[in-house]
């Protein structure tokens, strides 16, 4: 699903976020990106949502050389992802009916289809109900679980999720874990940046630990001996 | 089996252009709405373009106006061709039978030297003073009328003057009234100005509602960008503002025909009473059916084209980059 082949981010002030990386990520894998905070982790969810652009190296997703994608089938291709966003990015003067609907509405889905998968994905979510709400009348869980629903209104086949669960309670960031895990159990593709080792724990998943923009020679953390063991990207 | 399927892709195409009219009507109604929300902005940005596009309105209806009050005095076009002296009658009838051919002339009619007399007689009312003359001092004439012509009547006259005066026996060709003709060549510099004028205020229409644009479009910076997040694309993401723009020019566009429509009740009071004084009356007319739809219409097709222009160049700039 995804593939980094000695991929290199360096930004225009010369900070060189990513340096030689490489990973894969199978189609219907749960993936944690870990590692400390500046070790690329976002960077690595940026390349996949073409956001940024790597300086070196190849980013392949579903087939695709994002190198070779044109700026005009930038939209096509996010069309195909759910990004998540730790600032839940919503669109803050329209209801949650508006914000979660987006994604159908740029896509052309008629409007009775339209009405029924996004009181689907709200009820997902455990959203049901708060259609009329503004964003700014549910709580910051509320508020990121309202970005979950807009990222998979759409069912696409990769989720990209960065920290998800940054300034969430523990109760909370492990009920967001789970509604991930769903989908991931339906097939989706679900890559989280996290520096929550213990939440990982808990929730189960292969990792990719990084640092310093490459991936960790030994992972640093200690593993729960639930949790699947193969730390390194292959 | 297959017409199963068939029926199924119909269906799924008639979904489909549903959904593309839904969207655009969806686009239309909110932008509309959105504009509504900010009355004052809106209806300042409107009365600006109103205001632009009244200026030509304007003038078109008074040029309008003062054709069709100068197609009432078309008589006055008549050239009067006078003979030589000494030329007879019938030169006079023949030359008036070979000016009648010409195709720009719609009649010709000989006046004869004593009928000329007598007509001035009873005119000038002094007939004793002519009686006491011995030889007719008048030459035979000839009245002519020219034809209506699509052409610029002012050419037209000239080049049949200089014409008719080439003939053998014409000794003057006399306009009536020149000016009329200084008038209609007035108008018709008037409406070449005019055209230059609508072209000048078409871009300042243009300017106007592509900087309310590019305004808008900074404010809402931050939701463009989500969008984009999200899969849309330049064309979605431009759609909103095309139809605000087309909003603001419609908005306009009522607004210059309301001033315009003040402008004829403003003037038409004072142009009666100069008519009545006179002993005439007139009546000014306001724009017809075909210039109401041009100023409406053309005002919503600059203010889209204006909004296209604007939001194409800006939207290409946002883009969710964390390199900036
Ligand atoms: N837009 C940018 N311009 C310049 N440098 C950047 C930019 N974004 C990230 N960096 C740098 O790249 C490095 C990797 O950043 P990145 O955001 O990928 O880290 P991270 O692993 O997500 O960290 P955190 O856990 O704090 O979110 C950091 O050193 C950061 O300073
Ligand atoms: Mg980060």
């Amino acid at each position: 699903m995804i593939r980094f082949e000695r991929v290199a981010k360096r930004y225009p002030n010369g900070r060189e976020a990513l340096v030689d990386l490489s990973l894969t990520v199978s189609a219907g894998e749960m993936v944690f990106l870990t590692g400390h905070s500046g070790a690329g982790k976002s960077t690595v969810l940026k390349l996949i949502a073409l956001i940024d652009r790597a300086t070196r190296g190849q980013v392949e997703v579903a087939g695709q050389s994002l190198a070779k994608l044109k700026r005009h089938q930038i939209p096509a291709y996010r069309q195909q992802i759910g990004i998540i966003f730790q600032d839940h990015k919503l669109l803050y003067d329209r209801p949650v009916w508006d914000n979660v609907a987006l994604p159908l509405i740029i896509s052309g889905v008629a409007r009775k289809e339209m009405d029924k998968r996004v009181r689907s994905a709200l009820d997902q979510v455990g959203l049901a109900g708060h259609e009329h709400n503004l964003p700014l009348e549910l709580s910051t869980g509320e508020q990121q679980r309202v970005g979950i629903a807009r990222a998979v209104v759409g069912k696409p086949p990769l989720l990209i999720a960065d920290e998800p669960t940054g300034n969430l309670d523990p109760d909370l960031a492990l009920d967001i874990m789970q509604l991930f895990k769903r989908f991931n159990a339906v097939g989706v593709t679900v890559v989280i940046a996290s520096h929550d080792l213990h939440l990982i724990d808990q929730v189960g998943g292969r990792r990719i630990a990084l640092a310093s923009g490459r991936l960790a020679a030994t992972d640093t953390t200690h593993t729960s001996p639930l949790s699947t063991p193969s730390i390194y990207a292959s | 089996m297959p017409r199963d399927t068939r029926s199924r892709r119909s269906r799924g195409w008639g979904n489909a252009i549903t959904g593309y009219f839904e969207r655009h009507a969806q686009t239309l109604v909110s932008s509309l709405g959105r504009l509504l929300s900010m009355p004052l902005a809106t209806f300042l940005t409107m009365a600006v373009i109103g205001a632009a596009l009244a200026i030509p309105g304007c003038i078109y209806v008074l040029v309008q106006n003062a054709r069709s009050v100068s197609v009432a005095y078309t008589d006055a076009l008549d050239l009067s061709v006078y003979l030589k002296a000494g030329a007879s009658e019938s030169q006079a009838h023949a030359l008036s039978h070979q000016i009648g051919l010409r195709t720009d002339v719609a009649s010709v009619r000989v006046v004869s030297a004593s009928e000329g007399l007598k007509q001035f007689r009873e005119w000038s009312g002094m007939g004793v003073a002519l009686d006491a003359l011995k030889d007719n001092p008048l030459p035979h004439a000839i009245i002519v009328k020219p034809r209506a012509s699509q052409a610029d009547p002012s050419v037209m006259l000239d080049v049949m003057q200089r014409e008719l005066m080439a003939m053998p026996g014409v000794d003057q060709v006399s306009m009536d009234a020149a000016w009329v003709h200084r008038f209609l060549a007035l108008l018709d510099a008037l409406s070449r100005t005019l055209r230059i004028l609508a072209i000048l205020l078409a871009v300042a229409v243009l300017v106007v509602v592509g900087n309310t644009i590019r305004l808008d479009i900074d404010v809402r910076r931050p939701e463009i960008e989500v969008t984009k997040l999200v899969g849309g694309s330049d064309a979605f993401v431009r759609r909103p503002f095309l139809y605000g723009g087309l909003w603001y020019g419609l908005g306009g566009g009522l607004i210059a025909y309301a001033v315009v429509s003040a402008f004829i009740l403003g003037l038409s009071g004072p142009i009666d009473r100069v008519a009545a004084a006179y002993g005439s009356h007139f009546v000014l007319h306001n724009l017809q059916g075909g210039a109401v739809l041009t100023l409406l219409l053309g005002g919503a097709l600059l203010g889209w084209l204006g909004a296209y222009l604007s939001a194409t160049w800006q939207l290409a700039q946002i883009e969710p980059s964390s390199e900036k």
